[in-house]
């Protein structure tokens, strides 16, 4: 199957075009609007996104591979960052990990067997000063409790 | 000296501080730009903002009205301002709070700083996590578009100014700015060889300035007070070290946070009287000053600088935690002033732990393309993970002072010191706790901490 933007995702990339001097600047941006539809950047995603850009596949591959935030396989449906760096460390991230991994029964890098959550340590998300913090889909959660910890992930398994 | 100001920050607090409104209310909003577009020639706003001593506050210090002079105007291709907001230094969260907060600021500076350097055109870097940030920022140009501040003719002036935001990818390395350059062109976010330094060959292969988010929102209020001014704020004006900027605090603190305060301040205020003590009231083991790349100080370490013509001697013999926090006196205590927010541990951290966590992002992060910085982060977290573990050995400690060692110097861009300077800082601060790993003496199950005291999220 050949893949397409939704009409109102293609005007914006339409948007993001004028933004720069050449085609292939959008590219970072459009791969994210992509995914964001698609959930991952599969090989149908990397050849449309080297026709509409005018750049060659092996480019588009080289650019997903290089950006941890460029899925390479199917994922699931949320996606739970946990920041592990030094700063967070020191605030707890150590356990915070080890809570979400024994409550969804899953390892950081699985998804969980309904397809709902997708669990991964983060590099150091400039939320230091406010640990330890995860990242759900596109939301920060700081400062964060067991308690509030528990609410997030039962309502993302809802 | 603590001296709290709000000059970036006054919008900080305040309700829907981020929108032009408050803004134009609050801060002068664009009467800067304007003034300075509609009666300042480009080469004079050059020479006033070298007045203001802004160091960079990306990490490395460089005074910004220096590099804003070394871009020279190119017969055929346009010049273009490129602002780093990736803010990925562990450690750093202050870029951020600008974003979300006053996200005006940095479209005003954008604007002075393009009209200064011959840009027409801003490209804010923002790393994708902070989607936040990247919508303020958005927000905030589309409002300063419609009131006619950006667009063809900026309050009347026949000099068109756009500014963009671009997203990156999740990659620190793309905070260093020539990886950052090529991200920004859709490439792998590979540094670059220098030269040619970005002035001369920079985004686009045309002439460029990279500039931290927050030395651009400073700008606004520089050229507001006058820049001269604006430097003498700081304690250390006369080191050349101007101005006020925003310093962040976390770790083992009882606040951490991020404030406003006159260049100057130092880690004493910024831990005990801004962060509020140590957690648990704990004794203070040890900082990381300015971001994780900068070297570790031990908490109980004196000043030493017995030659008068030193900047430092006035505070020779004294504690570091009571030295200025700036450019050129941190760096003449052995470690760098970074990103200016310092990781704060508490007696009972194991510094090996900590270490091993520091090993394990830089290896994470390291893009590939030099062998000292490949393989040698690979060393570093495998050797310090063996020691942690209680399987290491005497030869392998000083292994780990070789590899550091090897990588200094010898790699394309400054991620191979930002992982080697941490590891020696380590080695050569806690060497006894290392030691005591490998005598079996100390064990990851029962020293190898990382948090402190109840404080901590327990769950589990
Ligand atoms: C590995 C590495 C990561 C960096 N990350 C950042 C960053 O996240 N933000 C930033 O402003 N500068 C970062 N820098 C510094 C930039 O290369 C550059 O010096 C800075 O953006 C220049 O702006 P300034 O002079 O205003 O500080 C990094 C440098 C290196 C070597
Ligand atoms: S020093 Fe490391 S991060 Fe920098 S270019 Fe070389 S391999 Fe890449
Ligand atoms: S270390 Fe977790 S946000 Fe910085």
């Amino acid at each position: 199957m050949t893949f397409a933007l939704t009409p109102e995702r293609d005007q914006e990339l339409e948007q993001i075009l004028k933004r720069y001097p050449n085609r292939m600047a959008a590219l970072i941006p459009v791969l994210h609007l992509a995914q964001d539809q698609n959930g991952w950047i599969s090989e149908e995603v990397v050849e449309w996104a080297s026709r509409r850009l005018d750049v060659p596949p092996a480019h588009v591959r080289g650019v997903v591979t290089f950006y941890t935030l460029f899925n390479q396989k199917p994922v699931g449906k949320h996606q739970v960052w946990v920041c592990r760096t030094l700063p967070c460390a020191l605030r707890g991230a150590g356990q915070l990990l080890a809570h979400c991994e024994k409550k969804l029964g899953i390892h950081a890098g699985e998804t969980t067997a309904d397809g709902k959550i997708t669990l991964r340590t983060a590099e150091c998300l400039a939320s230091c000063g406010t640990a330890p913090m995860m990242q759900v889909d596109k939301t920060y959660h700081e400062n964060l409790t067991p308690e509030a910890v528990d609410a997030l992930l039962d309502e993302l398994r809802r | 000296m603590l001296k709290r100001t709000d000059y970036l920050t006054k919008t900080y607090g305040k309700p829907e501080g981020w929108t032009l409104g408050v803004y134009e209310r609050e801060c002068h909003g664009y009467q800067t730009a304007r003034r300075v577009l509609s009666t300042m020639k480009k080469d004079d706003v050059v020479n006033e903002a070298k007045k203001a001593n802004i160091r960079g506050r990306g990490g490395a210090g460089f005074p910004m009205g220096v590099k804003w002079s070394f871009m020279r105007p190119h017969p055929t291709k346009p010049a273009y301002l490129v602002i780093n907001a990736d803010e990925g230094e562990p450690g750093t969260h202050k870029d951020r709070t600008i974003m979300e907060l006053n996200p005006h600021s940095v479209i005003e500076g954008c604007m002075i700083g393009c009209y200064g350097i011959g840009a027409h055109v801003a490209y804010i870097y923002v790393r994708d996590e902070l989607h936040l940030s990247k919508a303020r920022l958005w927000a905030a140009i589309a409002e300063a578009k419609a009131k006619g501040y950006l667009g063809a003719r900026p309050f009347g002036v026949d000099y068109p100014l756009d500014v963009v935001v671009h997203t990156g990818g999740g990659a620190y390395i793309c905070g260093e700015e020539t990886s950052l350059l090529n991200s920004l062109e859709g490439r792998r976010g590979e540094p670059r060889l220098k030269p040619p330094f970005p002035a001369q060959a920079g985004a686009f292969g045309c002439p460029t300035t990279v500039n931290n988010l927050e030395t651009i929102a400073a700008v606004p209020s520089a050229f507001h007070m006058g820049c001269e001014a604006f430097s003498k704020l700081s304690a250390i004006h006369h080191l050349n070290d101007g101005g006020v900027r925003l310093f962040g605090v976390n770790g083992h603190v009882k606040n951490p946070g991020v404030w406003e305060c006159a260049v100057g301040l130092t880690l004493r205020e910024l831990i005990y009287d801004l962060g509020g003590g140590v957690l648990g009231d704990k004794p203070l083991f040890a900082i990381i000053p300015g971001g994780s790349s900068t070297p570790v100080l031990r908490a109980d370490e004196l000043v030493h600088a017995p030659d008068e013509k030193s900047p430092l001697h006035p505070w020779h013999g004294q504690s570091v935690l009571d030295v200025p926090l700036g450019v050129d006196t941190f760096r003449g205590i052995g470690t760098m002033l970074g990103t200016c927010c310092a990781t704060v541990l508490a007696e009972g951290t194991c510094p090996v732990a900590a270490m091993h966590n520091l090993m394990q992002f830089y290896r994470h992060e390291s893009c590939g393309q030099c062998t000292p910085c490949r393989e040698g982060s690979g060393w570093l977290l495998r050797i310090t993970e063996k020691i942690l573990d209680g399987r290491g050995t005497m030869e392998e400690l000083d292994q780990l002072h070789d590899i550091a060692n090897n990588i200094m110097g010898n790699t394309i861009c400054a991620f191979g010191e930002g992982t080697a300077m941490p590891a020696l800082g380590f080695l050569k601060k806690f060497r006894r706790e290392f030691e005591a790993y490998v005598r079996g003496e100390k064990k990851k199950s029962t020293d190898g901490r990382l948090t402190v005291d109840h404080h901590d999220f327990v769950g589990g």
